[in-house]
């Protein structure tokens, strides 16, 4: 009996001493990597605590955080004067406009892919796996010169359509993939009851895919948000037309020693997207995953 | 994405003829249309417009192209600012490919622990530098990293680290390096995600089951973690590396290219050869600007390929080698 309990102890012991490490390991790996993680976000705390200081102050006091006295009067003068207000409407246009386009085009093409049969599937399928190892950013000059022939150049149109037009291999294989696995039933009752192809997409199957259309969504709305070099070519002829990113570049010469109205206008135009991906967050990295997955 | 695996109905009877099965599918091929054009018009057209237009001497939208053969291609390889842009290009990828994959694996590796609690946290803080704007970013860099006031250089002043300033930028020696640095930071968040959802197809059981043979960390990561990634290496590293060439918005607003082209990278020159000279003296030359292009995107294409197949190449000696180890173990 004894020899036992001593053994039980033992285990006990044991046991505990491995719950010991994991914790001790926990507390390392945390102390570790605070101070990596917060000089990684830096960038952001400084620009908005800029933002909120006036410009003698971030020459004068430097590298402190916090704010003597905050202000939001650069807010007002980024979103008024700078014209951040025109360039923030038109970048929400364009995101809206090429959220829309994508999830309608990947969601039916993804749906066909998955769940049907066809000639040329093979075809279409060989198509859009090429494309994911074109390099891009060199096609501009053609779709600059296509925009123009199409009589979109200088429209917001234009940079909507363009942005639509990158193939969206991943869009296209996460709805593939998520609409393939669904059971046949659901369909098969609906035709019973007389519903065609678009019935049955729409109003059926569409629906059911919400977590990957949400992916999309918020991936295309990042892209688009962020997206410099369609924009910065396609609005050259129209000024009033520029995204955030492009409206920042071409005032930064303008304004290059108002660090706090630059920190503000950066702000305006940060802020925002980085919350949308906080709240959303969890659809973002499955998206990014799925690439690799795939 | 070398397997692309997307599960299929059922085959149907092959009994009716090609054309009544193209008719039977109408609606699928309506379906495809809109995705289709705008893939071929925005993705696949400009590739072989680019080649067009390369074969013409042509200065500005407006004006006449004039038909001039493959006079560009042989200006263009002679040209030393093509050759400094397409150098910097692959210096850039072959200094921030190698850092960025392997501080993100470190990283995943060690957000994997399950002990971690505030693992999510820390995964997010390194991912957000991906999700905001890249021209902005680089511009609010512009201010940080700056000489005069920045406060990185105001921070390793006080500390007695640096005796002068650093001027990340606008030292032709330091310029693509200092790019190179904010990229790194910036991207790094994208493999992070890649390695992490490599690392979480590992069961957890194999880990466990190596602590009681009595395997430390170094046994795990030589003998697990690293042969089981191997398949999921490859295409992070073809995706990473295709990514990296993408620098356009980074590089125009932290340099511009300069000082003195020293940071020039292929997209900055091909911006600059056809839109950029708007604004100056010269002429722009869009024929000349998508021969640079064409030569470019060759080489991205040729590369892609030859990793791939090196890839595949390395992955059956390897199924040689293990499936002559297992004959060997039997007899």
């Amino acid at each position: 009996m004894a020899v036992k309990a001593k053994r039980l102890s033992n285990e006990e012991h044991q046991r505990r001493l491995a719950i010991r490490a994991t914790r001790l390991r926990e507390i390392v790996t945390t102390i570790i990597l605070t101070p990596l993680a917060l000089i990684w976000v830096y960038p952001f705390l400084w620009m908005v605590s800029a933002a909120m200081k006036t410009n003698n102050e971030i020459f004068r006091a430097g590298t402190n955080l916090l704010p003597n006295e905050p202000t939001f009067e650069n807010f007002q003068r980024a979103w008024v004067q700078a014209n951040m207000s025109q360039y923030f409407l038109n970048t929400v246009a364009i995101a809206a406009g090429s959220v829309f386009i994508v999830v309608a085009t990947t969601s039916m093409m993804g749906y066909v892919l998955g769940r049907y049969r066809f000639p040329g599937r093979r075809i279409v399928i060989g198509i859009f796996v090429a494309t994911v190892f074109l390099p891009k950013g060199y096609t501009i000059i053609p779709i600059f010169e296509l925009i123009g022939n199409l009589g979109l150049d200088g429209t917001l149109f234009g940079v909507i359509l363009a942005q639509s037009g990158g193939a969206h291999v991943i869009f296209i294989l996460l709805f593939a993939g998520y609409f393939g696995q669904m059971p046949k039933e659901l369909e098969e009752a609906a035709i019973v009851d007389g519903a065609g192809f678009l019935r049955v997409f729409f109003q059926i199957l569409l629906p059911l895919a919400k977590p990957v259309m949400a992916t999309v969504v918020i991936m295309q709305l990042i892209a688009s948000w962020n997206d410099f070099l369609l924009p910065l070519v396609l609005t050259l002829p129209r000024p009033e037309l520029r995204t955030l990113s492009v409206g920042m570049f071409a005032f930064r010469g303008e304004y290059f020693t108002d660090w706090s109205g630059m920190a503000a206008a950066a702000t305006i135009a940060i802020v925002p997207i980085i919350i949308v991906f906080l709240a959303m967050q969890r659809y973002f990295i499955e998206g990014i995953a799925g690439a690799v997955k795939s | 994405m070398t397997t692309i695996q997307i599960p299929l109905p059922k085959p149907i009877q092959h009994t009716r003829s090609l054309r009544q099965r193209i008719a039977d599918n109408r609606w699928v091929y309506l379906f495809m249309l809109p995705s289709l054009v705008l893939t071929l018009m925005f993705t696949l057209y400009p590739i072989f417009a680019s080649f067009y237009y390369s074969l013409f001497q042509w200065s500005g939208f407006t004006s006449a192209p004039h038909y001039i053969g493959t006079l560009n291609f042989s200006e263009v390889i002679v040209d030393n600012q093509f050759y400094n842009a397409f150098k910097n290009s692959f210096i850039f990828m072959f200094c921030s490919v190698p850092i960025k994959l392997s501080l993100a694996l470190v990283i995943a590796i060690v957000l994997n622990d399950r002990a971690l609690r505030l693992a999510p946290i820390f995964r997010t803080m390194f991912f957000v530098p991906v999700v905001t704007t890249t021209a902005i970013v680089g511009i609010v860099m512009t201010f940080i990293m700056s000489p005069f006031n920045g406060p990185i250089n105001m921070i390793m002043l006080d500390l007695g680290v640096l005796a002068r300033p650093i001027d990340f930028f606008g030292d032709p020696k330091l310029a693509l390096y200092s790019v190179v640095g904010v990229e790194i930071w910036k991207w790094l968040g994208i493999p992070m995600i890649y390695w992490l959802a490599a690392l979480q197809t590992i069961p957890a059981s194999l880990y466990e089951a190596a602590e009681v043979d009595g395997a430390n960390w170094r046994h795990k990561f030589t003998y697990i973690t690293v042969p089981l990634l191997k398949p999921f290496a490859v295409i992070i590293v073809l995706i990473t590396a295709v990514g990296t060439l993408n620098v356009f918005a980074l590089a125009m607003t932290l340099t511009g290219g300069g000082p003195y082209f020293a940071s020039e990278v292929m997209e900055v020159y091909i911006y600059r050869t056809a839109f950029g000279a708007a604004n100056s003296l010269t002429l722009p030359r869009i024929g000349y600007a998508c021969a640079a292009a064409v030569y470019f995107g060759l080489s991205v294409m040729v590369m892609a390929t030859l990793q791939l197949f090196g890839a595949r190449w390395a992955n059956k000696e390897r199924a040689g080698l293990a499936a002559a180890e297992t004959t060997a173990g039997g007899a």
